[in-house]
């Protein structure tokens, strides 16, 4: 909690910011619906965490999002009946591709930012291979409704937001969050005390391809079906995570805080539209302020002694 | 312990010139460069054409002109131990300030090339800055910076604009023999870098910047000058490229750089050179094999006219397998 402070701040400046110019923010519809539209972001967000901490990156998420919601559109067509199944496919597949993706990194010893490059090459690649380059099909309404319905007056991409907010705390806290930070801190050292590095950064992977999954489902509902669902997203999620202070190498951060630090994302891309920083331009401010943003958080925090550095001083 | 053989490595590199560091991984890459020509020509044939044409030839240094010219550039951000995602923007902002300035006109050249060369001399300046003064990792600096390149170039620019006169077009189209005139801009700017790379005090001092930043420190090596000229000489390889495309083009456009995927692909033909992500090992040769091999990987599939959406899977299958290779080597030569 303490980590995530930082990052909470600059978040309810940005709101405030916000409902300065639209006041419909601070009403619970407003702001409901607000989270809806940053669900996706947040779940990818929490995903991409688990990865990053871990001292690797997952470039594939973005295309990974794209092919789910290409596959679901063309499999399910319109049918009702067949959204469970397909649903419950999307999970595995994305399950599946973290699963090659933490394998090829730990068993091949590839760096994982090509690992997950060459999963970005080969599942856009295959995707459109399948449907001749533009997408076919369509979702069934029960598909949509995760992204656009809700129970009562709340969105349902609220609530699995919720849950997998809980659930990646929850996992922070047990033995695998520990094991984790350990990995990516210094993975040797977590090594040689016993932790099994290879299968944590599976998981990690898996944890992430699982995110992907979910954001699919999510965006696929409230958006609908394109070729560009998930163009993107990879450099977002990253982003966003590295906004909420956790450190690219591994080891530092909290997955609150990298969750805080989509919302916050998004709350920025809202903030731009609505103080009418047109189109384009909204490109260069994020740019601007997400160097910014880094930057000062890299100087107000005490630097990480690196183990590397620890070592020179011994051997010295 | 670690760090003794980490200093030593990053030590013998630094002394040890082209031979030591560039050859191994180099030699590799063009083995499978030779391997996959005869396969080509094999499949070609089985397929009943002929692949090594002249128009084949032709096209291949063609096509792998500009992405070798970027690569070169970003194999020396690899090297010491960064990287640079900002060059697709860039590459566009390069070719729009181009054509824009030369308008046509033949004695427009001169300047345009100079307001290129300075424009891209100065993004990489900014990127250098940010991340070795602000202490902004790599990958988000350069992010940041392609970012808000993009977002001048979508504000600015809808379509193409500006003309490149005649002769300026030369640049991309012309040939002497069976040698363009764009591959020998490439090969010049590879062997200018291999040159700084393995003759000069500033090559020894990139690969030990990223063999290890720290060590380098300590030895008296001021890192973040060196970080800071790898990032300028990218960006300035980044311009050159963007100009080329131009040339191509006859006038710039907002997206020629994003459109050919220059920013990841350029990575991939570094990696797939041999040279490590990390940075320290590596060099020019190697990402010149990487390149051709992609071109090569191209022409094969337009000659037997398969889906371009196959090109994508086996390009990604190709880059993941070679890295694997070279990590298995890498560590059986420690073991």
């Amino acid at each position: 909690m303490r980590r995530a402070l930082p990052i909470l701040a600059v978040l309810v400046v940005l709101l405030a910011a916000i409902a300065i110019a639209n006041p419909f923010i601070l009403e619970p519809a407003g702001f409901l619906a607000f989270l809806k539209r940053a669900a996706p972001l947040v779940v990818l967000a929490a995903g991409q965490y688990f990865v990053v901490v871990s001292g690797e990156f997952d470039l594939s998420v973005g295309s990974l999002v794209t092919a789910e919601v290409v596959i679901a559109a063309r499999l399910i067509d319109g049918d009702e009946s067949a959204t469970w199944p397909v649903l419950a496919l999307l999970i595995v597949a994305g399950l599946l591709a973290g699963l090659v993706n933490g394998v090829l990194t730990t068993k091949l010893r590839v760096p994982s930012f090509i690992v997950t490059l060459g999963m970005l090459l080969v599942l856009s690649g295959a995707v459109f291979l399948w449907t001749g380059g533009a997408p076919r099909g369509a979702l069934s309404e029960g598909f949509r409704e995760f992204g656009r319905g809700g129970l009562g007056p709340v969105p349902w991409s609220v609530l699995i937001l919720l849950v997998t907010g809980a659930a990646a705390i929850w996992l922070m806290r047990a033995d695998f969050g520990r094991t984790l930070m350990a990995t990516g801190d210094n993975e040797r050292a977590a090594a040689l005390s016993g932790v099994r590095v290879d299968r944590v950064k599976i998981f990690a992977f898996m944890l992430s391809g699982l995110s992907a999954a979910v954001a699919a489902i999510l965006l696929g509902g409230f958006a609908g079906v394109s070729a560009q669902a998930g163009q993107g997203l990879e450099f977002s999620a990253i982003t966003a995570v590295v906004l909420g202070g956790v450190v690219l190498g591994g080891g530092r951060g909290s997955v609150l805080a990298a969750m805080a630090g989509a919302v916050t994302l998004e709350a920025l891309f809202t903030l731009l539209n609505l103080y009418g920083i047109s189109g384009a331009l909204e490109f260069t401010v994020q740019g601007v302020i997400i160097i910014a943003a880094v930057a000062a958080g890299a100087i107000r925090l005490p630097r990480k002694p690196t183990p590397r550095r620890g070592d020179a001083h011994a051997a010295s | 312990m670690d760090l003794l053989t980490r200093a030593g490595r990053a030590a013998r590199q630094a002394r040890g010139g082209p031979a030591s560091h560039a050859h191994d991984p180099a030699r590799v890459v063009f083995l499978a460069l030779f391997g996959l020509v005869a396969a080509g020509w094999a499949l070609v044939a089985i397929d009943g054409g002929q692949f090594l044409t002249m128009e084949s030839v032709v096209g291949i240094q063609q096509r792998s002109a500009a992405l070798g010219i970027v690569a070169i550039g970003q194999t020396l951000a690899i090297l010491a131990g960064s990287l640079d995602l900002s060059v697709a923007y860039l590459i566009s902002l390069a070719s729009l300030v181009a054509a824009e300035i030369m308008a046509g006109q033949d004695g427009n050249i001169g300047p345009a090339i100079a307001a290129v060369l300075v424009i891209s001399a100065l993004v990489g300046l900014f990127n250098g800055l940010v991340i070795t003064r602000l202490q902004v990792h790599a990958f988000i600096a350069t992010l940041g910076a392609a970012l808000i390149i993009k977002g001048v170039v979508d504000h600015l620019y809808d379509g193409p604009a500006g003309k490149v006169p005649e002769s300026f077009q030369l640049l991309g189209y012309s040939r002497v023999g069976p040698i363009p005139v764009s591959a020998m801009l490439w090969a010049g700017v590879a062997v200018v870098a291999w040159f700084l790379l393995s003759r000069t005090r500033l090559g020894h001092r990139i690969y030990a910047v990223g063999g290890d930043e720290e060590v380098a420190r300590l030895s008296g090596i001021r890192t973040p000058r060196v970080i800071v000229i790898t990032h300028v000489l990218c960006s300035v390889c980044a311009g050159i490229a963007g100009l080329l495309l131009a040339a191509r083009l006859g006038a710039g456009a907002p997206t020629v750089g994003t459109d050919g995927g220059y920013d990841l692909e350029s990575i991939a033909a570094v990696v797939l050179g041999g040279t490590a992500l990390a940075g320290g090992r590596g060099g020019v040769a190697g990402t010149v094999g990487g390149v051709l091999l992609l071109a090569v990987l191209d022409t094969i599939f337009n000659q037997l006219e398969i889906n371009s959406f196959v090109k994508d899977v086996v390009r990604g299958a190709v880059i993941v397998v070679a890295v694997a290779v070279y990590a298995r080597r890498g560590t059986r030569r420690t073991a």
